[in-house]
């Protein structure tokens, strides 16, 4: 078991998910993979199926038609998964908080379905690149919580 | 002795560890390409030990069945492919009327166990990928298959173990006009065989998500991605069994080896690193036309003494 949670902090394979954002910190990811920061060397990949996921990138605020979406996504995923709230929107909702289509932000629509999901917050209004590899490096501290629970 | 070769050396555990570590070469000469630094040296190994403790939840409209089948299959037919090209390189006597054959349609097991696999899931865009993974398997095999009777035309037998002993004998079939475009025409038929990116339509991640891998998750994939990495480690020791004289493991031998070895996966990455995906059409043509007329002159070559 050890093997496989400390190759798993290894070998972080990221799969987007847009949920009503403005796109920059869409944006933003993708300067994230590109040659300039190459997240490779980390071992972080982007996949395009949420099967093969072992993280969710989940940026905008969470409208009325996406949420349950989201929520069918994150129940797809195959577990152990992370999911990454990336940006103001995703984390409280930021200037669209009372709008009318509003439903809730992204920690609020994963855990109507999973209690014990795995939240990381990642604030910025775009978040830097730099920002999202410090939310990795927290992500990896509490899969170390996982294996000292489970060990 | 054989559950040996099987299982360990020229087997399944030998090339799974070889083939992970030409993986990582692959990825790193490509990062090389791009200006980049790139993965560490174990990655691969990071990559299946991590997919093995993952779940594996199989859709509602999958056979689950033949779905986690197909992986297992697939993989238990690539290490058959890898140990009797090994044991022949190993001592040219384990060879039989016909192995060359037998290796080529289990060579293919893979393939078809990728497009059951996908049809089994039951997800369109996996069939979408099946259909192209088909197509491209029709595309591919004809040229492959006169390269191959080029080949043993001019050894006169259907034996690998024969055709390492004409090669030995007379000299590579590299060193001649026929023997250099069947090389080439090989190559790149097996660069399509891998999935490799000009001919990697079937897994199109940009068009089709992951294409025919698009349900796999956990043990099932890191099966599939095993089978990748063995075929990987495969492919280049059958084009230099058939052409370059296979493959010595004693003596100065292994160093002559790891470079031939070396050779090819470069080839295979340069080929990935320099060119855009084709679409499926343009594949089908491109192996019925230009790959299947260059095979036929340089079976006309040969049958000329070239």
């Amino acid at each position: 078991m050890p093997l496989g949670l400390n190759s798993l902090k290894k070998s972080i394979w990221v799969y987007h998910v847009a949920c009503s954002p403005c796109n920059n910190c869409d944006i933003e990811i993708l300067d994230l993979l590109t040659p300039r920061f190459d997240a490779e060397r980390f071992g972080i990949v982007l996949v395009g199926s949420v099967r093969h996921a072992d993280a969710l990138l989940v940026t905008g605020m969470v409208n009325r038609q996406i949420k349950p979406r989201l929520q069918e996504l994150y129940l797809q995923a195959a577990k152990p998964c992370v999911v990454f709230a990336i940006g103001s929107c995703a984390i409280s909702g930021n200037f669209f908080r009372r709008s009318y289509n509003m439903a809730g932000p992204v920690d609020r629509a994963i855990k109507e379905v999973d209690p014990n999901a795995i939240i990381v917050y990642v604030p910025g209004c775009p978040p830097k690149p730099e920002a999202m590899i410090s939310g990795v490096v927290k992500a990896i501290g509490f899969l170390d919580n996982l294996k000292k629970s489970k060990v | 002795m054989f559950v040996f070769y099987y299982l360990i050396f020229p087997g399944f555990l030998f090339a799974t560890v070889v083939g992970l570590l030409t993986a990582w070469f692959d990825r790193k000469v490509t990062a090389k390409v791009q200006w980049r630094k790139g993965p560490p040296i174990l990655q691969n190994f990071y990559d299946v030990f991590k997919l093995l403790i993952k779940e594996v939840p199989i859709p509602d409209t999958a056979n689950p069945t033949i779905f986690l089948l197909a992986p297992a299959i697939a993989l238990a037919a690539a290490s058959v492919a890898t140990t009797m090209l090994g044991v022949v390189n190993m001592n040219w006597n384990y060879t039989f009327v016909g192995d060359l054959i037998v290796l080529w349609y289990i060579m293919s097991i893979p393939s078809i166990m990728i497009i059951l696999g996908a049809s089994a899931s039951g997800n369109p865009l996996s069939s979408v990928g099946a259909s192209r993974e088909i197509n491209q398997l029709i595309g591919y095999e004809l040229p492959i298959v006169i390269v191959l009777s080029t080949v043993i035309f001019k050894v006169g037998s259907i034996g690998l173990g024969d055709i390492l002993k004409y090669q030995s004998a007379n000299g590579p079939i590299l060193y001649s006009v026929s023997g250099v475009i069947g090389c080439i025409v090989m190559l790149i038929c097996l660069q399509a065989k891998l999935g490799l990116v000009p001919f990697d339509i079937p897994e199109a991640e940009t068009e089709l998500g992951a294409g025919a891998f698009m349900e796999y998750s956990g043990a099932a994939l890191g099966a599939f991605k095993l089978t990748k990495a063995i075929l990987l480690y495969t492919s280049p020791i059958f084009i230099i069994t058939l052409f370059w004289g296979g493959i010595q493991i004693h003596g100065l031998g292994i160093l002559w080896a790891i470079l031939k070895y070396t050779l090819f996966i470069v080839l295979f990455t340069l080929i990935r690193n320099t060119n855009p995906r084709l679409r499926i059409d343009q594949s089908v043509k491109f192996f019925w036309i230009t790959m299947t007329v260059l095979a036929l002159i340089s079976l006309i070559l040969m049958s000329l003494g070239y």
